[in-house]
């Protein structure tokens, strides 16, 4: 039969645009295969472009520094929940990929000698956990814009096709298991598309639009988890979401760990530097969990800054207006836009935030999806492939360093493009459509032409989405507990059983954001449940995960990767892979800053 | 608060026309994307406008207000004078509603080659660059391609079609600037045309509404500095 809907063919396939899918795509694109990079926005506005601080490699350019310490400190981070062997690969190619950017024409910070600027991020250790490491390669603070627009850059170069405002739907499966490409709307005509490709790459980063306040850009709703989710596979660790300890209150814009990098420092309302009582030797360069937890604990005992005690403060103003304008421009400009504070003079009000998504799409370290299909737990999937926020390595374990995601993005985004290469020349023959698996996708959209009620009632997507994210907000932040968990889990339900009934009075074909709202909420809604079942399981407390009821770390039946399978809220575990590629086993011990 | 938005729905065969909107909506502290999301979110959901990062670095939601080019995420509502006029972006072909064609805008920035052109061999680490090489490419690399400068270029308005317009000249210069460029001689050759970098009169709209605070005229009078030294 033939699809009702037109088609593109392509050898590969990548849906989205930011850094992970650029690097990808470089690497295809450059051994001249046709591939198709599909991005609900324009490239360059994807989310990558807000990181700040800088991405982290052992360059030793200030400190004396190398791989092996940049792997215990990413593995104690991720309070060991993180696969070592993936752990292992970043960390060595680590300073391969921020030369290659530099080479690509990156515009880093320079240090007097010429080599790249470097400065100290929380987590980062010398001689595996003794002095301070000075690990992070920097743009200023504009280290994401500055690696997006390069990777976008030269895939200009390297002539990628790009499908710029094209919205992925759904997975094509066969029967065999098969991902044989995906069909995606393209925003400007409401047209559906089917793009075939033989190997399928999903980069679609984060989903920190689950809670109210997040530090994320509003396109960050996990489109990619939800097309997972749909097509049968599990998500990996989704109770670990990673609250930043300086957002800007209720707006939620970031304010990057590097402010503390150079210098700064938080405040209680006292004027006491309080990090010094939870983390006495790391202090405000602790990993991020401890001083997101931290925080709390001051706003707890009544130790907040301003009228209702909501925030801390964040003071950077001693290192000087001339350094600040130097290495951070960002953040003066969104403070002075957000907080109406000016750095220079006053402290940052900064309280933590919905930042990251440590959990995601199970795959390995050549960013194939692995699910426990029929033989074992880690099975690759045939044809899919998963990098970046989306995926879930696991490199960042229970809790993930500072400028190790932008670092994830590259250095997998690498190794999945010279995988597909391979995958690619194995696989030269294009399998059968299952034409079910085209129509099942676009009901789903058709979904949503069902007329709004004449009465103009009936349940709004705004109006959902806001409930969903005040549940999630209320019932899954940096404390959690049995109770508040099994609350929320009831309260997304209810909310989640009024989708049904919400419809769009705007039934138009072309640029529809409204639509493409409502599909957004889809995602948003599975993955919200995913992580509060997966919360709710997890009897312990580990990285980002802190449960009031279970305050301890438990090794002998929790170092394992939850999965979790939409439908019936199915959870599954696999081992933690425990062993790294050469080098010895980091052992779990106790984490202390 | 009042607004007047413009308003086109290329599949109703209407022509594009403003409408009022009026909500209840306390200005202190917010941006004027908020209020746009709050009439889509209560009022009418068929408003459309692009969005993403929503704190001024992602360069999605270029909008003209009350005659002026703005980001709709970093432009206090306070203080705009009301009903606060919201229309697309100028000279370029709108979609729907706020929604501008940026075709023209990316095809003169993909124009100017914008990457890093240097045909030697890489070094096994860091190609060195000096603080003080590095200094040249500030106020150039930081462009975040919204569309403001160019869209209030009255040269490019002339000719949007030759005139490569602010951004991309910006863009063109940013790789000129970098020391480890090579292609200068290439690079001025394709700008060194009476439209595509000749059409800048100097009249600084750009300066005046980047929301970034760089500068595309100084940029392109480096440029023009360049050319008329190299056929000295």
């Amino acid at each position: 039969m033939q699809a009702r809907i037109p088609k593109r063919t392509f050898d590969a396939v990548i849906v989205g645009g930011g850094g992970a899918g650029l690097r990808a795509a470089l690497q295809l694109a450059e051994a001249n295969l046709k591939v198709a990079l599909i991005s609900k926005v324009f490239p360059t506005r994807s989310h990558t472009v807000s990181a700040q601080g800088g991405i982290t490699a052992a360059l030793a350019n200030v400190s004396d520094d190398n791989w092996h310490w940049h792997m215990y400190d990413t593995v104690k981070g991720s309070d060991y929940l993180g696969d070592q062997d993936a752990i292992e690969y970043m960390c060595r190619n680590a300073p391969t990929a921020v030369y290659e950017l530099e080479h690509m024409g990156l515009p880093f910070s320079r240090l007097d000698n010429g080599k790249i600027y470097q400065r100290p991020f929380g987590g980062q250790s010398q001689n595996y956990g003794g002095d301070q490491a000075i690990r992070t390669c920097a743009a200023a603070d504009r280290t994401g814009h500055a690696l997006l627009h390069t990777l976008y850059q030269r895939n200009i170069a390297a002539r990628t096709q790009f499908f710029d405002e094209f919205y992925a739907l759904d997975l094509i499966r066969d029967e065999a298991g098969t991902v044989l490409g995906v069909t995606a709307l393209e925003i400007e005509t409401g047209q559906p598309w089917l793009f075939e490709a033989r190997a399928t790459l999903l980069a679609t980063g984060g989903a920190g639009r689950i809670f109210r306040h997040s530090t994320n850009a509003h396109i960050n709703t996990g489109d990619g988890l939800g097309m997972v989710l749909r097509a049968g596979l599990p998500l990996e660790d989704m109770e670990f979401w990673q609250f930043h300890p300086t957002g800007i209150p209720i707006v939620g814009s970031l304010i990057t760990e590097a402010v503390r990098g150079e210098g700064g420092y938080l405040l209680n309302k006292d004027g006491e530097r309080f990090m010094s009582r939870y983390a006495p030797n790391a202090r405000d360069l602790a990993s991020r969990d401890v001083v997101s937890r931290a925080i709390a604990q001051e706003l707890r005992g009544g130790r907040g800054c301003g009228p209702h005690g909501d925030y801390v403060h964040l003071k950077i103003d001693h290192i000087g207006a001339d350094k600040i304008k130097e290495r951070l421009p960002g953040i003066r400009d969104l403070s002075l836009q957000f907080a109406g504070v000016d750095p220079i003079a006053d402290p940052i009000p900064v309280t933590p935030t919905a930042h990251y998504m440590m959990g995601g799409i199970p795959s390995n370290l050549h960013g194939q999806v692995v699910a426990p299909v029929r033989t074992g737990p880690e099975e690759a999937v045939p044809g899919l492939y998963a990098v970046g926020e989306c995926a879930c390595v696991s490199v960042h374990g229970a809790n993930r360093l500072g400028g190790n995601s932008l670092l994830d993005l590259v250095v997998f985004g690498r190794a999945a493009g010279l995988h597909m290469l391979d995958y690619l020349r194995e696989n030269p023959i294009p399998r059968p459509l299952p034409q079910a698996e085209v129509e099942k996708s676009l009901a789903r959209l058709a979904r949503w032409d069902k007329p709004k009620p004449e009465n103009g009632g009936g349940e709004s997507v705004a109006g959902l989405r806001g409930d969903m994210q005040r549940v999630m907000q209320d019932h899954c932040g940096v404390y959690r507990n049995e109770a508040l968990l099994r609350a929320g889990l009831e309260q997304l339900t209810q909310v989640a059983a009024r989708l049904p009934d919400a419809a769009l009075s705007d039934h138009s074909k072309m640029f529809n954001t409204a639509r493409l709202e409502a599909l957004e909420l889809e995602n948003l809604m599975l993955i919200a449940r995913a992580t509060l079942v997966s919360a709710l399981a997890r009897t312990e407390s580990r990285g980002a995960h802190s449960r009031e009821d279970h305050p301890r770390r438990d090794d002998d039946h929790w170092l394992r990767h939850s999965l979790y399978f939409t439908g019936n809220d199915h959870l599954d575990y696999k081992p933690v892979r425990l062993k790294p590629l050469t080098v010895e086993t980091f052992q779990p011990k106790e984490r202390t800053y | 608060m009042r607004f007047r938005i413009y308003r086109y729905d290329p599949e109703s065969g209407a022509r594009p026309a403003m409408r009022d909107y009026e909500i209840e909506f306390e200005p202190r502290g917010k941006k004027l994307l908020d209020a746009l999301i709050a009439i889509k979110d209560t009022l009418d959901e068929s408003l459309s406008f692009r969005r993403s990062c929503r704190e001024g670095v992602c360069g999605s939601d270029g909008v003209n207000v009350n005659g002026r080019n703005v980001l709709a995420c970093v432009t206090a509502l306070e203080g705009l004078k009301e009903p606060i006029e919201i229309r697309p972006l100028p000279r370029l072909g709108v979609v729907r509603d706020l929604i501008v064609d940026m075709g023209q805008f990316y095809q003169h920035y993909r124009a100017v080659k914008p990457y890093l052109i240097n045909l030697d061999p890489e070094p096994e680490n860091e190609r060195p660059q000096s603080p003080q090489e590095r200094a040249e490419l500030d106020g150039l690399w930081e462009c975040i391609l919204c569309g403001c400068c160019t869209t209030a270029c009255p040269s490019f308005w002339w000719n949007p079609d030759k005139f490569l317009g602010p951004a991309a000249l910006l863009q063109g210069y940013r790789f000129i600037a970098d020391s480890r460029d090579q292609a200068t001689n290439e690079r001025l050759d394709f700008m060194e045309d009476p439209y595509r970098l000749f059409r800048c009169h100097g009249i600084m709209n750009c300066v005046e509404v980047c929301p970034k605070g760089l500068n595309p005229t100084q940029a392109i009078g480096k440029i023009k500095t360049l050319i008329v030294k190299r056929a000295l």
